[in-house]
């Protein structure tokens, strides 16, 4: 439906193609459910589960000792700004798999966070260098209200699977909403296909 | 999970427009079908250009849930911003919009919900919150409610008259109202009245008035504005997941 007299302030094109309905932003809007939580890398460790039981777990240092991978990459928000060219560094989820001596369990994964969110991805989303869990922006910590001081990064689905302050991945055999997709937002969230929420 | 998900776009009709302040304006749309929404919930608008290019924002609704085929948003002025400014300068009633929605279950309330709560709002934050109040108005069960509101002059104070009568009538309402710039003479009445940016000492106060701790907080504003209000909170031991909040833009 075209609305009358409506022309739009057309951003400046982006370098190169964005999903649809998303527009080029060059500051890195704050998106959460909650007020920002405070984080103590003293105290802070990652775990994976499988099947009901911890399988692996890194302290902060732990984490840092790690190969570590620089990405760089373009970021989408399901509220239609996408940042791009931005860098970040961290870990590969096929690193720490590789470290625990575990293969890829098949199925589905949940993201678990301070304060409670909770988010749910394919594996294979998150395998083959698709998702890490990344600690620098730009070259510095990464911010607490931008996820610090780990969130994990999944580039190709909206921002909101990159669940900030990530502190475990559980692996399960069926899929099951997290807290967004619990709220109406869609179960994978693929930018280019504009699967924003539950029945885009 | 709600039970509605249908999020078709509907071709909604604006049928009245009206000055809340200087620089924010509300909108009556009528949808074309029944919704069923939740105080806290917002819509997408999308707008659409002859050559095709469109864009899309989101606003809340600031109308009782229980109106369902009738909905209000009250929309700011940014200067140069695409979508408020074509709705300040352009939209008038009988206007066609494309709009989305409810979306958004988590930030919201229900009269249901009787315990005590501290609802905090930022200039144009006071959006959701007072679809919240205005569906607690009309329920028989009235959770003890304190609204804390910050705002930059007097003029750009929102839906002022509708919230005094409210607290008027209501002896389990009340609220904070405070100016962060120009504060006309006779400002300053205690405990009812600031003139400071929202901090600890004053979400105290709101908190004594409350009478005992509030079992959430509801903080709706800019991203600044929440994220330093969030901080109070967690700082006078609230726990994060009783912390909804809200952010509208930077
Ligand atoms: C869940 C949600 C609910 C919202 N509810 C409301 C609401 O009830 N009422 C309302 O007025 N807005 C609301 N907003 C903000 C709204 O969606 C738009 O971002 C806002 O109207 C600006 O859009 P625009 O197209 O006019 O400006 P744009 O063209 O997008 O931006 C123009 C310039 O203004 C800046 N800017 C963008 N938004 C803001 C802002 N909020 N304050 C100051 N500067 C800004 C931008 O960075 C940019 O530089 C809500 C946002 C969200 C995410």
């Amino acid at each position: 439906m075209i609305n009358n007299r409506f022309f739009g302030k057309r951003r400046p094109d982006a370098p190169r193609p964005i999903p649809p309905g998303q527009y080029q932003e060059d500051g890195f809007p704050v998106l959460s459910a909650g007020p920002t939580p405070k984080v103590d890398t003293a105290t802070w460790e990652f775990t994976i589960d499988i099947k009901g039981s911890t399988v692996a777990s890194w302290s902060w240092d732990a984490l840092n000792a790690l190969p570590q991978t620089d990405i760089h990459t373009d970021i989408h928000c399901v509220t239609k700004w996408s940042k791009l060219d931005t860098d970040w560094c961290g870990v590969t989820i096929d690193t720490l798999l590789k470290d625990a001596g575990i293969d890829p369990p098949a199925g589905f994964a949940m993201a678990g966070c301070d304060g409670g969110y909770t988010t749910n991805i394919p594996v294979a989303d998150i395998v083959d260098g698709k998702g890490m869990l990344v600690h620098t922006f730009d070259g510095q910590p990464l911010a607490p209200e931008h996820g610090g001081p780990v969130r994990l990064l999944i580039p190709h689905l909206y921002l909101w699977k990159s669940a900030k302050w990530v502190r475990n991945l559980r692996f399960m055999d069926q899929d099951a909403p997290g807290f967004w997709e619990g709220y109406g937002y869609h179960m994978y969230g693929d930018p280019w296909r504009e699967q924003r929420y539950s029945n885009d | 999970m709600s039970t509605d998900t249908s999020l078709d776009w509907q071709i909604a009709t604006v049928t009245s427009v009206h000055d809340e302040s200087p620089r924010v304006k509300s909108f009556r749309f009528d949808l074309p079908k029944e919704n069923y929404l939740s105080a806290g919930q917002y819509f997408d608008v999308r707008l659409t250009a002859p050559d095709g290019y469109q864009t899309r924002r989101s606003y809340s609704i600031t109308s009782s849930p229980e109106s369902r085929k009738s909905i209000e948003l009250a929309i700011e002025l940014i200067a140069g911003g695409e979508v408020s400014s074509y709705f300040h300068e352009v939209v008038q009633p009988g206007d066609k919009i494309e709009v989305q929605g409810p979306i958004g279950g988590y930030f919201t309330w229900d009269p249901s919900q009787t315990e005590p709560i501290l609802l905090i709002a930022g200039g144009t934050g006071i959006a959701p919150l007072v679809s919240m109040l205005r569906h607690r108005q009309s329920s028989p069960t009235k959770a003890p409610t304190v609204l804390m509101v910050s705002a930059r002059t007097e003029p750009d104070l929102l839906f002022r008259k509708e919230l005094q009568l409210m607290e008027e009538e209501d002896l389990n309402f009340d609220s904070i109202v405070t100016l962060t710039r120009k504060m006309p003479k006779n400002w300053l009445i205690e405990n009812v009245r600031e003139n400071r940016r929202i901090d600890l000492k004053m979400i105290e106060t709101a908190i004594n008035r409350l009478g005992e701790s509030p079992s959430s907080a509801y903080v709706c504003g800019g991203t600044g504005f929440v994220e330093s209000i969030g901080n109070h909170l967690l700082e006078i031991g609230m726990a994060y997941t009783d912390i909804l909040t809200e952010r509208f833009g930077p």
